[in-house]
């Protein structure tokens, strides 16, 4: 097996706005062949970034080399990448399939293979037939692949993607997620994708980058960062979570207890080399915390007695179809998040407002978030 | 049997005021236009009795040498005047709406000015200017024109900025970055995507200057030579003789020609604009 290239490597990038920096010192290698997620709220930098990669904002420092050559002095326009712009800039006074040729005549492709061609991308996006419509006759979605099929054609060595499915609605999105995955499989190019949709980052991507207020946050594979959030803006970007303070008070290789004021003794069922008595956060998500009725709870399954549980009374639930979110107030003060799936049609076990609870979770549950 | 529909709230069309009003307002405004086409098919040599159907003036306006002479005079300034509006507008238009630089507004509120400017103090200035830098007087036609084409450009360019610029504020920026991410160089993306998006507003912009152009009176008057009389200067001319059902017919004329020339402006548009969807893709 050959060890992946990275096609894309970012070298202490800084882009200042002003005084602003929106990019912060970032280095970063992306491999080639993977589909790669820039994840973040809005106005953390991480559009701006992928501009950089395009060739349309210029770094104030540092480096960008793409398939080993650096880009600095390369325009947009002589760079091998192509971008899918979040209002899919499709060109309104051309036919889909002039839209789709459009980078080809520009680079005097002969009439023959630029035809072939672009059927062949409009095959890709399932576009077959629609080639003389003109954009205003085609719907959001269709827009989008027009533009996909655009930048496709151009067999680019890295396709960026600006929040590409941000302006479909919810049951699009869901189907886009997987074709554009399913896509990048078939054509083999790096896709980089700009987004702000946890979901969207987790179902499409190889890796994943948080970036927060121009740095990067984390980098990891979806369920890595999903379960082992580096620190606490992570763990409560991606996914749900309920996070509480405490103090690290047992650090040994195989076991580790954090005294939570809020939430009581909590047990790790690994050591987190953490300095001794250092005030950490704990992140337990909402779906790995079992819901009993008050007195009916068993010990938690595997720990020390009067570990990783936790007493309240229901304040908040939200029916979400096939799970329930329910708000529990600790005698603390503190509220904790539990969700439970919806497993028969009829719940006899169904809790309700103002029911006395009883929580328990495992010992692997818990993250322990020194950041 | 059938039965009137009550008046609904927001149906204004269906109340006897409102349909009077705009009757009145109707009347008020094609009454005097109405009356001059009919009058210039009048069989007499004055304007006030309708004497009998005849077209002998519309031939006569046709054989009418120095008329004809100043039709053409106004249709060449017309033509050059627009033509160089056009540029000058749409290139002021898209500096403006591209680049930032320093004194941007005073500038943009300058190039407004010759539109707020009384005309009569524009045509003094034109023909205080002209007679300063010695502006020439004797040169063959159609160079003889030059001066009042220049005037006509001095008040029409602004229009056409305005128009192209209002339709460069609906362009999608991307569009032009998708473009030049597709390989186009910066020439190539302003003849492939901005300027189809800007044809609406340089069509718009060419029918005005053309016709503010065509009909302009006061500048001209102060601008023009003997040997360059326009259609405006001309019929005033006339009229000041009298009122012939001559003058009516060379107005009527005037009239249609702009109406005709509106229409086919604005029939272009239409299409331009349903071929362009409406600036976002």
């Amino acid at each position: 097996m050959t060890t992946p290239q990275p096609i894309i490597q970012i070298r202490n990038v800084t882009k200042k706005f002003g005084q602003l920096a929106a990019v912060d010192d970032v280095s970063l290698d992306i491999m080639a062949g993977e589909f790669f997620v820039l994840l973040g709220p809005s106005g953390c930098g991480k559009t701006t970034l992928l501009r950089m990669i395009a060739g349309f904002e210029l770094p104030t420092e540092g480096q960008i080399l793409i398939d080993g050559q650096d880009m600095v002095g390369v325009p947009p326009n002589k760079r091998p990448v192509n971008m899918v712009f979040q209002s899919y800039a499709v060109f309104p006074h051309m036919t889909v399939r002039d839209n789709v040729a459009y980078g080809l005549k520009i680079a005097r492709t002969p009439k023959d293979e630029v035809r072939d061609r672009v059927e062949e991308a409009l095959g890709l996006v399932k576009l077959d037939g629609l080639g003389e419509r003109m954009p205003d006759q085609l719907s959001g979605g269709q827009r989008q692949r027009v533009a996909l099929a655009r930048s496709l054609v151009m067999r680019p060595k890295v396709l960026l993607l600006d929040e590409p499915l941000s302006a479909l609605d919810a049951k699009l999105r869901a189907a886009m997620q997987f074709e554009l995955a399913e896509l990048q499989d078939k054509v083999g190019i790096t896709f980089v994708t700009v987004t702000h949709d946890q979901d969207e980052a987790l179902s499409m991507a190889s890796r994943i980058a948080v970036v927060n207020k121009g740095l990067i946050a984390q980098l990891a594979t979806p369920s890595d960062l999903y379960e082992y959030p580096a620190n606490r803006f992570v763990a409560d970007f991606v996914g749900s979570v309920n996070l509480f303070e405490g103090r690290l008070v047992v650090d040994e290789p195989e076991q580790a207890v954090v005294d939570c004021p809020e939430l009581g003794r909590v047990f790790i069922n690994h050591g987190v080399t953490g300095p001794h008595e250092a005030v950490v956060h704990i992140a337990l998500r909402p779906e790995k915390i079992s819901l009993y009725r008050h007195g009916e709870a068993p010990p938690a399954p595997d720990a020390p007695v009067g570990h990783n549980m936790a007493d309240g009374v229901i304040k908040g639930m939200s029916y979400l179809g096939d799970i329930t979110i329910y708000e529990v107030l600790l005698p603390s003060g503190q509220m904790m998040r539990v969700s439970r799936p919806n497993l028969s049609r009829f719940d006899q076990e169904d809790f309700t407002w103002d029911d006395r609870v009883s929580m328990r979770w495992h010992s692997s549950s818990p993250v322990v978030l020194l950041a | 049997m059938f039965t009137r529909q009550p008046i609904a709230p927001l149906e204004y069309t269906r109340r006897w005021s409102l349909r009077a009003w705009v009757a009145l307002t109707m009347f008020f405004l094609y009454a005097p236009l109405v009356a001059l086409m009919v009058f210039s098919f009048n069989d007499s040599r004055r304007n006030i009795v309708w004497q009998g159907f005849t077209t002998k003036y519309y031939l006569k306006v046709l054989h009418n040498d120095t008329l004809m002479t100043a039709l053409l005079n106004s249709l060449t300034i017309a033509l050059f005047a627009t033509i160089i509006s056009l540029v000058l507008g749409a290139m002021a238009a898209v500096m403006l709406w591209r680049f930032r630089f320093p004194w941007k507004s005073a500038i943009e509120g300058t190039m407004a000015l010759p539109i707020v400017v009384p005309e009569i103090c524009f045509g003094v200035a034109m023909l205080i200017f002209f007679a300063q830098i010695g502006w020439p007087m004797d040169l063959p036609w159609p160079f003889s024109l030059g001066a009042i084409t220049i005037a006509h450009v001095t008040f029409c360019f602004p229009f056409v900025t305005m128009v192209v610029r209002s339709r460069l504020a609906s362009f999608n920026r991307e569009q032009e970055e998708a473009a030049k991410d597709l390989g186009a160089s910066e020439w190539q993306a302003f003849r492939d995507v901005l300027l189809p998006h800007m044809k609406p507003g340089l069509v718009a912009g060419a029918l005005l200057a053309f016709t503010l152009s065509l009909d302009d009176f006061v500048i001209t008057f102060f601008t023009s030579g003997p040997n360059t009389i326009t259609f405006p200067v001309k019929v005033y001319s006339m009229v000041r003789f009298s009122v012939t059902p001559e003058v009516n017919a060379v107005s009527t004329l005037l009239i249609l020609m702009t109406v005709i020339l509106t229409t086919i402006a604005l029939y272009l548009q239409n299409r331009m604009t349903e071929n362009s969807g409406k600036g976002h893709s």
